[in-house]
């Protein structure tokens, strides 16, 4: 990498550190570890059931607020407290910035991730009293969630190169939650007709398609996820993330820093 | 080889949301700063000296014209690396240390890595900041973040150094800690170019200055020159308890300070007003030619409806 996208981004990463951001973590062990003990008392035979979907859910849910509340920050913050001045009057290009603001919080999000998943295996253990060679589809669910959280920095990063911070995560969010209709979104496309299927059409193939992304349902169940889908929602993420990525440098090379 | 050429750079903003209009920011402009001088940026708030000070940055994109720093033109990429920039009231990565921020701009600067520890400790004891370097920035009182603020700037030793409003919100002491880093800059033959609005200050440390008003260049001129051009005026003192009768009508400006009387008149007076005190057995204490100073430059270049510019580049 080079080696000043690689200081933006640990900057990036260390200042989320130091503004608690993992925090969250604290949180999420005491709602991992309550429902562990929780469903252990109460459930026959959902423990793991229950376990995982709790867990992945909030692994999902907790990383996506921060990837979308740090996200829209990570160049407009700047701007506005001009810390931006004495990085761009230095030998680094706009879009090394905006990349190295990209991979710094990605970087911190799959920190995150990482210790929240040491927690739902811990649940796991606990509640199943050893691990299987099933829970190996735990880790390719993981997997997914962190590439929903590239395609949703990206998204956070395009939206607020161009708007405000309230606006840009709006736009974020709502992306998120239509992305995650997308299948539906497709169906109603294919059965449309006329004008309205046009543009069902279009919309259904613009806005990131997160419910392929979403195998948490299989990974509780124990079901392998096909090598296939795999290598497809990781393509269609590097990909998406790309595309959002260079419109938030091409609105930013314009940009005027008043 | 001149180390700032400006060349009709103009920025026009466009404002308003529905009705968009036109706003000049900066009328095209036209500057040349020599290697090695110190040339101050004069005007009043809103005059244009950031905006020119940002496009010489490249942080915002001129509407027309160019500029050439150390014979480069604008948005070449080896420019950054030679020159340093202060902006006006410096906001810095306050979870970060002064040491950690030191480190990451020479980073960004690329400083090579055996050389960053070394120039940094020196930076802050140049700055008077090796107490406090590894203390968060958001504990710094405005004074440590101005010297943080011009450490990072000289940092990677930069052939031209921009500064905006270098010694504003200082105290006396560290005003005159800013004075004398840009001086220990020009000895060490560096371009110093900064933006102010105290005269007393670019008086002192100037080789030139410029005057932009309302985003107008409105005159550019040698200090030396500036503040030796007689007014025409000459001040006089002598003694006694009051003006005489006959130079009343001569003298302006009179002050009468116990047996002194300190007058000013016009230069053909002179010999009158001599001849005067030599009648009436006065005794003269001295008398000087009145230079005009460099407030007054300033005055006559923002004064509404002055006329051009003062005196040729």
């Amino acid at each position: 990498m080079n080696s000043r996208i690689a200081f933006v981004a640990f900057n990036t990463f260390r200042e989320a550190v130091r503004d608690r951001v993992l925090y969250n973590l604290i949180a999420f062990a005491v709602l991992i570890s309550a429902a562990a003990i929780l469903v252990g008392e109460i459930s026959i035979d959902v423990e793991r059931l229950v376990v995982v979907n709790l867990g992945l859910t909030a692994v999902s849910l907790f990383g996506v607020v921060i990837a979308i509340f740090i996200g829209i920050g990570l160049v407009s913050k700047e701007i506005e407290k001009k810390t931006l001045y004495t990085v761009l009057s230095r030998p680094v290009r706009r879009w090394e910035f905006v990349i190295g603001k990209f991979v710094g919080l990605t970087g911190t999000l799959i920190v995150n991730t990482f210790f929240m998943a040491i927690g739902v295996f811990l649940a796991l253990f606990y509640v199943a009293h050893r691990l299987q060679r099933s829970d190996l589809a735990v880790l390719t669910a993981l997997f997914f969630i962190v590439l929903e959280f590239l395609i949703v920095v990206a998204l956070a990063l395009f939206f607020s190169s161009f708007s405000t911070p309230l606006m840009s995560a709006v736009f974020t969010f709502a992306l998120f939650v239509i992305g995650n209709l997308a299948d539906d979104l497709r169906g109603f496309a294919r059965i449309t007709s006329g004008f309205a299927g046009i543009v069902a059409s279009v919309l259904a193939f613009l806005v990131p398609n997160f419910s392929s992304f979403n195998v948490i349902n299989q990974a509780a169940h124990g079901d392998a996820v096909p090598e296939r889908l795999i290598l497809y929602n990781t393509l269609y993420a590097l990909l998406y993330s790309a595309m959002a990525i260079s419109g938030a440098v091409l609105i930013f090379q314009r940009r005027n820093l008043k | 080889m001149a180390a700032i050429e400006i060349l009709g750079l103009q920025k026009t903003y466009m404002i308003g949301f529905w009705r968009r209009r036109p706003k000049t920011a900066l009328r095209p402009l036209e500057l040349t700063v020599e290697e090695g001088e110190v040339f101050g940026f004069l005007g009043p708030n809103g005059a244009g000296k950031t905006t020119t000070l940002k496009l010489l940055m490249g942080l915002v994109s001129p509407t027309s014209g160019t500029a050439r720093i150390l014979g480069m033109e604008l948005g070449d990429a080896r420019v950054p690396a030679q020159i340093g920039f202060l902006p006006e009231q410096p906001y810095f990565y306050d979870h970060l240390t002064g040491r950690e921020l030191l480190t990451y701009y020479a980073q960004l600067s690329g400083v090579p890595e055996k050389e960053r520890s070394s120039r940094v400790n020196t930076i802050l004891a140049r700055m008077g900041l090796e107490g406090s370097a590894d203390m968060q920035l958001r504990k710094f009182s405005k004074g440590m973040l101005q010297r943080v603020g011009l450490a990072q700037a000289i940092l990677h030793n930069p052939k031209v150094v921009f500064l905006d409003e270098p010694m504003s919100g200082l105290d006396p002491m560290g005003r005159r800690e800013v004075r004398e880093l840009i001086q220990e800059l020009r000895s060490q033959g560096k371009t110093v170019f900064f933006s102010t609005h105290i005269l007393s200050d670019a008086e002192a440390l100037c080789d030139r200055v410029a005057v932009i008003h309302q985003g107008q260049l409105k005159g550019v001129g040698a200090v030396a020159d500036l503040t030796s051009r007689s007014t025409g005026t000459v001040e006089i003192i002598f003694c006694a308890t009051h003006v005489p009768q006959a130079l009343k009508a001569i003298c302006s400006e009179t002050r009468v300070t116990g047996e002194m009387v300190n007058a000013v008149i016009s230069q053909q007076q002179q010999e009158t007003v001599l001849d005067v005190l030599r009648r009436e057995r006065i005794q003269l204490i001295s008398l000087t030619q009145v230079r005009s100073s460099l407030e007054e430059f300033y005055a006559a270049q923002v004064r509404p409806k002055s006329s051009g510019a003062g005196v040729g580049a």
